[in-house]
C-alpha cells in the first residue's frame, strides 16, 4: 500500500484531535482528543519506518534502518504513564469542583 | 631690562590671584582686607607694567610662550604673552587707571556688606585679569578668551545689586549685545585660520604684509576686517549695537568709570588698532569703520544733549567719543586712535568718577535737574570735574584737544565732509558736556532740604583718584603735541610707530601744510569755545520749569527711540516666535508626541490584556492558529 494513505489517516486522526480539544468543554474527551493525536503520530512512525525499510538503499545495507517500530512501543509506554496522570488530575479536579468542565479552571486565576 | 619680560606673566596672574582670594574667602575676610588685595594686586601690576614699558620703549617685541593651548594637525595655537608698544600703553592704562578706581571703590562702596563688598572686588579684579589677558594675548584666541572675560565681568557688575529687576535686565542686555558682536569676532576667527592657517599676530601680519605672499584676498580681507569690526561694535558700543551702554549705567559709579568708558570699551579699539595691517589693505572696510564711527559719533552727541541723568549723559558722551576713535582708525589715523582712548580713559574716568562723588553726596540722586550749586559744598570733586570737562571739550592745551585734533586733522586729510561732520559733534560735545557741568555745580541748589543738609566733599579715598587723573587729564596730552608746535613733540607717535610701520609703508601719509592745521585747529576751538559759553550762559541760570520737552527736544530725550525701534522690530517678534514655539510646537508637537507614545502603549495594552481570558479553549486555539502560521511560513515564505 502507498504511504500516502497511511499519512491521509494520520492527518485526519490529528485534525479529528485538534478540533475536539478546541471545541470540546469536557477535560476527559479532550483528554482522549489528545490521545488520539499521539496515535496518529505514531502510526506515522510506524508506516515511515516500513517504507524507510523496504527502500532499495536499506535493503542493500540494512544497519542503516532504524528499529522505530521498537520506538513506538517507548511511545505507548509513556502514553500510558501520562494518562495514568493525567487521569488523576481529572479524579481530582472533579472531587474539587463536582465537574469535568475545563472551563471551570478559568478560576485558577483568582 | 628686559629680564622684566620674564615676568611678564605675572602681569594678569596677581589680579587673578586677587580675584581668587577675594571670591573664595569673601565671607571670611573684612572690607579692609578685600580694599588693600584688591587694589594692591592691581598695583603690582602696574609697576610691572612701568618697568615692561620702559623695555620695550626701542622697539623690542617679546613674545613669551607658554604651552600649547590648541594642538590639532596643523593647527598650533599657543598660550603666547605678547608685549610691544601697544600692549604697554594699554596695560598702563588698564592697570593705572584701574588701580585709582579701586582706590575710589573702597570708600563708594563702604555701604555695602563685607562679603558683597569682597565680591565686588573679585569681579574687579577678574575684569582687570581679563582685560589683561585680551590686550597680552599673541593670537587672536587668547584675546577671544580676555574679550570674553570682560564681557562677563560687565554683566555680573552691571547687575551687581541683582535684587533690582532693572538692572539685571540692563546686565542681560548688555550680555546679549555683547554676544552679538562676538559671533562676528569669531568667524572672523576662523575664517583667519581657514585661510591663514595660523591666528598668531607675527604670522598672519606678516604672511599678508607681502603682496606676494599673502594668502588672502582682497574679498578675504574684506569679509574678515567687517566680522572683526562686528564684535568691535559690540564691545565699544557702537551703531547699531550701542544700546547696552547708556543701560550699563545701572552699575556702581566706579564700574561704570573702569568699564564703561576707560578700558573695556577701548577693546575694540586696540583689537582694530593691533590688527591695522588687516584694515590698511581693506579700503572698504576702513571706510565703513569711519562712517559707522562718525555716525555713532554724532547720534550719541545729539541725545546727550538732552538727558537728565548725570550718568547717562557721560555715558552717551562714551559712546560718542568711542565713535570719534573709530573715526580715528578709518581713515588710518591709528596713533590718533590710541591717543585718544588713553586721554579718554583720564578724562572720563574722571568724570565718571566725579560723578560717582556727586551721586554719594547727593545720597543716590541722579538727576541734574535736582542738582545745582554744588560748588561750594564739593570744592575738589567740582575743580577737577571742571577741568575733565575741558578736557573733553577739547579746549587748549588740556588733553582732549591734542588727541581729538589729530584724529579730526586726519579725517580732514581723507575727506573735508568727515571733518565738518566732527568737528560738529565736537561743538555738540562742548554744549552737553558745559551744560552738564553748569546744572550740577552752577547756579541755586534746586533739591530737597534733607539733601541740601546732607551734602559733603568726599572722603580722601575719592578725591585723592579725582586729582591724579586730573593731572593726567590736563598733561596727559603733552606726549603727543603736533608737529605744528613743537619739532618732534609727538612722543607717542614715535613710541608707536613700530607697530603701525607696516601700515605706514603701504599708505602714504597725508601731511597737512602747517597753515591749513592751524585753521583746522583754530576752526574747531573757535566753534567748541561759543558752544561751551553759550552752554555755561544758558544752564547757570537753570529753573526747573517742569515743562514737557516738545518737538524735536522729545525725540533726542527718548534717544531717537532707537530702543523703542530695537523693541518693535527685535525683541517683540523674536518673542512672539517663542511664544508661538512654546505654545504650539513645545505645548502641541512636543509634549503631544511624547505623551501620545504613552498613551498609545496604554490603550494597546489594554486591548492586548483581553487576550489573557484564562479560557483554556482560547489558549490552545491561540497556539493551533501559531502553528499553523508557521507551517504556512514554513511552506510558503
Amino acid at each position: 500500500m502507498e504511504i500516502k494513505w497511511y499519512i491521509g489517516l494520520a492527518v485526519a486522526l490529528f485534525c479529528t484531535g485538534v478540533v475536539g480539544v478546541l471545541v470540546r468543554r469536557n477535560s476527559i474527551i479532550i483528554f482522549m482528543c489528545i490521545e488520539l493525536m499521539l496515535n496518529a503520530v505514531n502510526l506515522l512512525l510506524v508506516a515511515f519506518s516500513k517504507m524507510h525499510a523496504s527502500s532499495p538503499a536499506a535493503i542493500a545495507d540494512p544497519s542503516i534502518v532504524s528499529n522505530a517500530q521498537i520506538f513506538v512501543f517507548f511511545i505507548m509506554v509513556v502514553a500510558a504513564a501520562e494518562v495514568s496522570v493525567g487521569l488523576a488530575i481529572i479524579v481530582m479536579l472533579y472531587r474539587n469542583t463536582r465537574s469535568v468542565d475545563v472551563n471551570f479552571l478559568n478560576r485558577l486565576k483568582h | 631690562m628686559s629680564n622684566i619680560l620674564k615676568f611678564i606673566w605675572l602681569i594678569p596672574v596677581l589680579p587673578l590671584l586677587g580675584f581668587l582670594f577675594n571670591g573664595l574667602a569673601r565671607k571670611q575676610v573684612s572690607k579692609t582686607m578685600a580694599g588693600i588685595i584688591g587694589s594692591g594686586t592691581v598695583l603690582g601690576a602696574f609697576c610691572i607694567s612701568i618697568l615692561v614699558f620702559f623695555s620695550v620703549k626701542g622697539g623690542n617685541t617679546h613674545v613669551a610662550h607658554y604651552f600649547n593651548f590648541i594642538d590639532i594637525n596643523s593647527l598650533k595655537i599657543g598660550f603666547d604673552f605678547q608685549v610691544d608698544q601697544l600692549t604697554s600703553i594699554f596695560l598702563l592704562i588698564i592697570t593705572g587707571v584701574g588701580f585709582l578706581i579701586h582706590v575710589y571703590s573702597t570708600a563708594y562702596m563702604h555701604g555695602e556688606e563685607p562679603k558683597d563688598f569682597a565680591k565686588y572686588f573679585a569681579y574687579l579684579n577678574l575684569f582687570v585679569f581679563s582685560m589683561l589677558l585680551l590686550v597680552m594675548g599673541a593670537n587672536y584666541v587668547i584675546m577671544f578668551m580676555g574679550w570674553e572675560g570682560v564681557g562677563l565681568c560687565s554683566y555680573l557688575l552691571i547687575g551687581f545689586w541683582f535684587k533690582n529687576t532693572d538692572f539685571n535686565n540692563a546686565g542681560k542686555k548688555a550680555f546679549v549685545m555683547n554676544r552679538i558682536g562676538d559671533f562676528g569676532f569669531l568667524l572672523a576667527v576662523f575664517w583667519l585660520i581657514v585661510k591663514v592657517g595660523s591666528v598668531d599676530y607675527h604670522q598672519v601680519f606678516d604672511a599678508v604684509a607681502v603682496a606676494k605672499t599673502n594668502p588672502l584676498t582682497t574679498f578675504d580681507v574684506t569679509g574678515i576686517t567687517l566680522l572683526l569690526f562686528v564684535g568691535a561694535m559690540g564691545k565699544s558700543a557702537q551703531i547699531p549695537l550701542y544700546t547696552w551702554l547708556p543701560d550699563a549705567m545701572a552699575g556702581p559709579t566706579p564700574v561704570s568709570a573702569l568699564i564703561h568708558a576707560a578700558t573695556m570699551v577701548t577693546a575694540g579699539i586696540y583689537m582694530i588698532a593691533r590688527s591695522n595691517i588687516l584694515y590698511t589693505l581693506a579700503p572698504v572696510s576702513q571706510n565703513v569703520v569711519a562712517i559707522i564711527g562718525l555716525a555713532t559719533a554724532i547720534l550719541a552727541a545729539t541725545i546727550a544733549l538732552k538727558q537728565n541723568d548725570i550718568k547717562k549723559v557721560l555715558a552717551y558722551s562714551t559712546v560718542s567719543q568711542l565713535g570719534y576713535m573709530f573715526l580715528g582708525l578709518g581713515v588710518g589715523a591709528f596713533t590718533g586712535a590710541v591717543f585718544h582712548v588713553m586721554t579718554h580713559a583720564f578724562f572720563k574716568a574722571l568724570l565718571f568718577l566725579g560723578a560717582g562723588s556727586v551721586i554719594h553726596a547727593m545720597s543716590n540722586e541722579q538727576d541734574i535737574r535736582n542738582m545745582g550749586g554744588l560748588k561750594r559744598y564739593m570744592p575738589v570733586t567740582h575743580i577737577t570735574f571742571l577741568l575733565a570737562c575741558f578736557a573733553i571739550a577739547g579746549m587748549p592745551p588740556f588733553s582732549g584737544f591734542f588727541s581729538k585734533d589729530e584724529i579730526l586733522a586726519g579725517a580732514f586729510a581723507k575727506s573735508p565732509l568727515l571733518w565738518g561732520i566732527g568737528v560738529a559733534g565736537a561743538v555738540m560735545t562742548a554744549f552737553y558736556m558745559f551744560r552738564l557741568y553748569a546744572m550740577t555745580f552752577l547756579g541755586k541748589f534746586r533739591g530737597t532740604e534733607k539733601q541740601e543738609g546732607h551734602l559733603h566733599e568726599s572722603p580722601k579715598a575719592i578725591t585723592f583718584p579725582l586729582i591724579i587723573l586730573a593731572i593726567l587729564s590736563v598733561i596727559g596730552g603733552w606726549v603727543g603735541i603736533p608737529e605744528v608746535f613743537m619739532h618732534d613733540g609727538h612722543l607717542l607717535d614715535d613710541f608707536l610707530s613700530p607697530v603701525f610701520e607696516q601700515s605706514n609703508t603701504i599708505t602714504q601719509k597725508h601731511v597737512l601744510t602747517h597753515s591749513t592745521e592751524y585753521i583746522l585747529m583754530g576752526t574747531s576751538v573757535v566753534l567748541a569755545l561759543i558752544a561751551l559759553l553759550y552752554a555755561w550762559n544758558r544752564f547757570s541760570k537753570y529753573q526747573k520749569t517742569g515743562k514737557e520737552e516738545a518737538g524735536l527736544g522729545k525725540v533726542l530725550e527718548n534717544k531717537w527711540y532707537v530702543d523703542e525701534l530695537y523693541d518693535a522690530i527685535i525683541v517683540k517678534p523674536v518673542l512672539s516666535v517663542a511664544r508661538y514655539l512654546n505654545n504650539v510646537m513645545e505645548k502641541k508637537g512636543i509634549d503631544g508626541f511624547v505623551n501620545g507614545v504613552g498613551k498609545a502603549i496604554n490603550y494597546g495594552s489594554r486591548q492586548i490584556r483581553l487576550l489573557q481570558s484564562g479560557q483554556v479553549g482560547a489558549y490552545i486555539l491561540m497556539m493551533v492558529l501559531g502553528i499553523l502560521l508557521f507551517f504556512i511560513m514554513q511552506l510558503y515564505l
